[in-house]
């Protein structure tokens, strides 16, 4: 543990985290008229033969981020993967179902995949920064979409990394590549990097899982700022997390097909502190997954 | 009932002097063995040196071979045919060999991709000669003469495989995440692979561009068949000749490509089995140049891929 951590650790405000679960960590708003922003309708996806979802039904709200939690394996990813349609590059997968961005569904016919990529960014398990500079890693997306001038690119980098809570750290090393970053700071660049195309959605799969406490916070803390014009859906392993930052929390599990089935969807505060279900009580206090 | 505890206690003092001295023999014997390898190396080096280094001076990089039997003289023409033969192969075999090789990166299991894979390995097995005799038959003898143009085929089939194999490796290296990120942002598959994945892979890559060409630089077989040789060839006056008399870029580049042409590697065998002892010892010298030129290609490639690397680790 460097000295950054055990000061930041001896002020109480990471301690917390570390302890126990504490859903005060973040002021919540979990806001029930909050517009249906992807609407998620009997979803099922198959690998081959094998279903990997039973038909979940899954209403995130806008502005608002939504956890999906649950035991590994339980087609947690798979299910954020399908809001991008990342799962078309799966071999084999097949998806049946609806999943709905502002209404549209994703899967219709004739829906352009690389304009629902760019209105549903995505950030990785591990970061995975371009061996490139910071500064041709937050552009790759808006030079993709045809952005050329070098002031309008300039712009765009800079708002984009001032947005991942960036810019102060990197911005007398644009040139450097993004490769020589910390790992915390390379997974806000890899944000930085989705938010640079001005997506509506941006899902996380387990964005934090490969970094330590202090970069988790970091990220924990960028996400509340970013919930402010982004809707976030984010899958964690991780139920402190889970209970931290997130406003809804949908709980997974496997059925005895060892499909995925949503076992309960609810306001974060009610999954963590009364939930309907029993798996998801015990899930959530620790007593099993 | 013997207890493992028991046994070791029994057994362990001299199990450990054994272990010891087992450790001494087997340390030495590999050192022993990687000095032995080694020795080849320095052995060819020095006695190149030895023998060659002497009637390396200006004139041998800068004249024509005189007649036979009279003392100086140079290379250029072969120096400058090796050249010639190693850009035409370089140009023939570099574009099909990255993009074969992406196709197989990318589809390593459809049928194509497997083809392709198991063609390159029997196409790296062919011996060298036999590429030259169906260059032979395919572009000299329709042409009705021998050529720079012709070698450079022979030697692009053979640098094919190693060129296709090693992209084809350096593309599997980077890492499944990268891709994904540029396709999450929209990217398209062929977008990602030129500007991800090949940047990404091309340290690699160029890697085994120059293992490609500094192994076509050095091949005589496939050349005795193709360009046979030509005392008299010099860039300088193939441009100045063609300049007086008016041609055209293409034809004064068509001239350089479509006749015969010597290389380093040719003019050695020629020159080694002669009798005169000048051509014997400009043979020696032709050998130390043939070497310093294929090892600068790799010094250089080397260098040049550290100061990238570091520069793409920050």
């Amino acid at each position: 543990m460097n000295t950054q951590t055990r000061t930041l650790l001896n002020t109480g405000k990471a301690a917390s985290i570390m302890t126990k679960p504490s859903i005060t960590q973040f002021e919540h708003k979990s806001n029930n008229d909050a517009p249906v922003k992807v609407d998620v309708k009997n979803l099922q996806v198959f690998y081959g033969k094998f279903r990997a979802l039973a038909g979940v039904d899954l209403a995130v709200r806008e502005n608002q981020i939504t956890a999906i939690i649950g035991p590994s394996g339980c087609g947690k990813s798979t299910l954020l993967r399908s809001f991008n349609r990342m799962n078309d590059l799966t071999a084999g997968c097949r998806v049946q179902g609806e999943v709905s961005l502002d209404g549209d569904n994703l899967y219709a016919a004739g829906v352009d995949v690389v304009d629902i990529r760019r209105r549903v960014g995505m950030v990785f398990q591990r970061p995975n920064p371009f061996p490139k500079s910071i500064y041709d890693n937050v552009a790759y997306g808006p030079r993709l979409y045809g952005v050329r001038r070098r002031t309008d690119l300039q712009e765009i980098v800079e708002r984009s990394l001032k947005s991942a809570a960036l810019w102060d750290e990197v911005k007398d090393k644009l040139g450097q590549s993004g490769m020589s970053l910390s790992g915390g700071q390379q997974q806000r660049l890899c944000i930085a990097r989705a938010l640079a195309v001005e997506p509506e959605v941006i899902l996380m799969d387990e964005p934090a899982s490969a970094l330590d406490p202090i970069s988790t916070l970091k990220i924990e803390e960028l996400m509340q700022e970013l919930k402010r014009n982004y809707t976030i859906v984010i899958v964690t392993h991780n139920m402190q997390q889970a209970a931290r930052v997130s406003d809804y929390t949908a709980m997974m599990m496997i059925d005895e097909q060892r499909a995925g089935r949503m076992i309960e969807y609810d306001q974060t505060n009610i999954i963590f502190t009364r939930p309907k279900d029993k798996r998801t009580e015990d899930y959530v206090t620790g007593r099993f997954g | 009932m013997t207890r493992f505890s028991e046994v070791l206690k029994r057994s362990g003092r001299m199990r450990s002097r054994q272990r010891k001295i087992a450790n001494a023999f087997m340390l030495s014997l590999t050192a022993f063995l990687t000095a032995l390898a080694l020795v080849p190396l320095f052995w060819i080096i020095t006695y190149v040196i030895a023998r060659g280094g002497q009637y390396i001076n200006l004139d041998f990089f800068t004249q024509l071979p005189r007649p036979m039997g009279i003392a100086g003289g140079g290379v250029l023409h072969a120096i400058e045919g090796t050249i010639v033969i190693s850009i035409l192969a370089a140009l023939f075999s570099i574009p099909p060999g990255v993009l074969a090789a992406f196709y197989a990166a990318r589809n390593p299991n459809s049928p194509l991709g497997v083809a392709v894979r198991f063609s390159t390995d029997v196409l790296s097995g062919i011996p060298s000669i036999v590429i030259g005799l169906v260059a032979y038959a395919l572009i000299v003898q329709p042409q009705g003469h021998y050529s720079a143009l012709a070698g450079g085929i022979a030697l692009a089939i053979l640098m094919l495989p190693i060129i296709l194999r090693t992209t084809e490796e350096m593309l599997k290296l980077v890492p499944h995440s990268l891709r994904e990120a540029s396709l999450a942002l929209g990217a398209a598959e062929w977008k990602t692979s030129l500007s991800v994945l090949f940047p990404a892979a091309l340290n690699g890559i160029l890697t085994g561009f120059l293992l490609a060409i500094a192994r076509a630089a050095g091949e005589t077989a496939p050349l005795l068949l193709t360009t046979l040789g030509n005392d008299h060839y010099d860039i300088a006056q193939i441009i100045r000749g063609g300049l007086q008399t008016h041609q055209s870029i293409f034809q004064i580049v068509g001239r350089m490509l479509n006749q015969p042409v010597d290389s380093l590697p040719l003019t050695l065998w020629k020159y080694a089995q002669q009798p005169y002892p000048e051509r014997i010892n400009q043979a020696w010298a032709v050998a130390l140049v043939l070497m310093i030129f294929v090892l600068s290609i790799n010094i250089i490639a080397r260098a040049w891929i550290q100061v990238r690397t570091r520069r793409l680790q920050g």
